[in-house]
């Protein structure tokens, strides 16, 4: 091992060892923190006083980025699930919803969602509030349901044939194949991609400030305003990026725990 | 053990009468004949791309001819027309891949438990005495806990045809079941065919093991071009073949 490092260094020593764009993160959020922490110190100490401010826009990040996958990948099984019947008067409007929602810009949709659905829904006699952040959660969770779609057709069209083949031989039917043979296999290979999205989609709530919704990224907008100072300014900026960061980068790292650990099979 | 006494008393089990079908433009089969008796050894041989699969996979009903009869006791398999009535087909025929396609995600025993349970409702307790009684009969008794994956070619094949015969199949396809093997497992996959043929089992075999079907067969078929060229007794084909087609196919592996 150390020879043969050794020998490729020799034959070429400008080849650097490869460093992953997440190390490079990394080190720039670190190096950040400790030149603006020796320049701003007392901003520093500012920062501290509006963490739970900030704190309680991330809850709302994180609630939105739950919420939202959990609706999308609901509504994406069944979806992935219409576009795989054989029926095309099904797959046909499965395949179209499928083609809209991945292709639709996100922020439009938030828009869209935003303002097309009323502000209270009335059941009965009840009227139910409808806040505008559950409106941006559905805006998200839309595009979001096409993506599992699609994540499950392609995993379901990545089994081999001859699983359905060994399968109608021994008296299975289609969707028992389905049920019994094809998605147990499909699970390993779903997971990874469906983790992906769920750091895209986390890292997309902050779109939801734009409809008005007091999320992370318009905490910080209130905190800068207030203090209205540059240096705090781009502290909260960088205390923001530092947060996602520290949320999205576990899943990044287990996503690609799963994937090495399932290419093996 | 090929031609006993009473092979020409024994109902005709599986029927093919003038079967065609083509792929597209692709004529695939152009007039297949074919008659199997119940416990009879069939192989059906020819070069590759002959239509030999495309046979197996209309008895079973992957497959649906564009004309022609195929019989199946008494099951009109060409007339079949729902999903159903082709499950209740299925249940009676067992299949054997070149690929073996076990199922990946389950142990051995699952394998061979996951038909009987789920489709013919035997009980758990039932199925898994008969599989391990299976597992004993293709010598993978230890092998029961194990994964497709961390098997060796001929292993897996013979957990395909104990996973076929857990069904109770009155009839098995081996689609040239031996042909992606390594050589040194070969023989224990033909080892355990041989002994379903002794035991009277209805085989068709697809096979490039020429001594293997002399062996064992009843009767041999050689297609050729969508056809069957001929068919006859081991001694004939492999020794006085009337069809100069014939003659060549089995001189050319001669040599
Ligand atoms: N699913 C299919 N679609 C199109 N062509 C096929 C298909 N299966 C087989 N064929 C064609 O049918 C012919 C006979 O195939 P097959 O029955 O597999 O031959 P054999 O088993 O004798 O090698 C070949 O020309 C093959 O390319
Ligand atoms: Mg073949």
């Amino acid at each position: 091992m150390a020879t043969e490092n050794n020998t490729l260094i020799l034959k070429a020593p400008w080849v650097f060892p490869t460093v992953s764009p997440v190390a490079l993160w990394l080190v720039a959020l670190v190096a950040a923190w400790a030149v603006l922490g020796q320049l701003y110190a007392d901003s520093i100490r500012l920062l501290l006083l509006w963490v739970p401010h900030l704190a309680k826009g991330l809850q709302m990040n994180i609630l939105t980025s739950v919420l939202a996958i959990g609706i999308g990948t609901v509504l994406g099984l069944l979806v992935g699930a219409l576009e795989l019947s054989q029926a095309r008067w099904i797959n046909t409007p499965a395949r179209w919803y499928v083609q809209v929602f991945r292709n639709a810009p996100l922020l439009v949709l938030i828009f869209f969602t935003t303002y097309v659905f009323p502000f209270e829904i009335k059941i009965g006699s009840i009227y139910l509030p409808f806040p505008d952040w559950i409106k941006a959660t559905i805006g998200l969770a839309l595009p979001a349901s096409a993506h599992i779609a699609e994540i499950l057709r392609g995993a379901v069209q990545s089994i081999p044939t001859p699983q359905w083949e060994a399968s109608a031989s021994l008296a299975f039917s289609r969707s028992q194949t389905l049920r019994w043979i094809i998605l147990p296999q499909c699970v390993k290979r779903v997971l990874p991609p469906w983790m992906n999205l769920y750091a895209m989609i986390t890292m997309s709530t902050t779109l939801a400030s734009l409809v008005g919704v007091t999320e992370l990224l318009e905490s910080a907008k209130n905190a800068s305003n207030t203090v209205n100072r540059t240096d705090f300014t781009i502290l909260v900026y960088l205390a923001i990026l530092t947060l996602f960061f520290a949320y999205c980068y576990p899943i990044t790292r287990l996503t690609r725990r799963l994937e090495k650990k399932f290419s093996f099979h | 053990m090929p031609h006993t006494e009473t092979h020409h008393e024994r109902p005709t089990l599986v029927q093919l009468r003038d079967v065609h079908l083509s792929f597209g433009s692709n004529k695939v089969l152009k007039g297949v004949d074919l008659n199997v008796r119940q416990g009879d050894a069939v192989s059906i041989i020819g070069p590759s791309g002959s239509g030999k699969s495309t046979i197996l996979r209309c008895i079973n009903g992957l497959l649906a001819p564009e004309r022609g009869e195929i019989v199946v006791g008494n099951t009109p398999v060409h007339a079949l027309k729902t999903e159903a009535d082709r499950i209740a087909l299925r249940k009676r025929i067992g299949f054997v891949f070149q690929q073996y396609n076990l199922f990946p995600h389950l142990s051995v025993l699952e394998n061979i438990v996951i038909a009987p349970t789920r489709i013919l409702g035997t009980d758990r307790q039932t199925a898994e005495r008969e599989a391990r009684e299976l597992l004993a009969r293709v010598r993978l008794s230890d092998k029961a806990d194990a994964y497709p994956g961390q098997l060796s070619g001929g292993q897996q094949q013979r957990v395909a045809i104990a996973r076929a015969l857990a069904m109770h199949p009155e009839l098995v396809l081996f689609d040239e079941v031996t042909s992606a093997l390594d050589p040194e497992t070969v023989g224990e996959v033909l080892a355990v065919i041989r002994e379903l043929v002794q035991d009277g089992l209805t085989c068709i075999l697809v096979t490039h093991e020429m001594r293997f079907a002399e062996e064992v067969s009843h009767e041999i078929v050689f297609t050729e071009g969508g056809e069957i060229v001929e068919h006859g007794t081991p001694q004939t084909i492999f020794h006085a073949p009337r069809n100069p087609r014939t003659h060549g196919f089995i001189n050319a592996l001669r040599n």
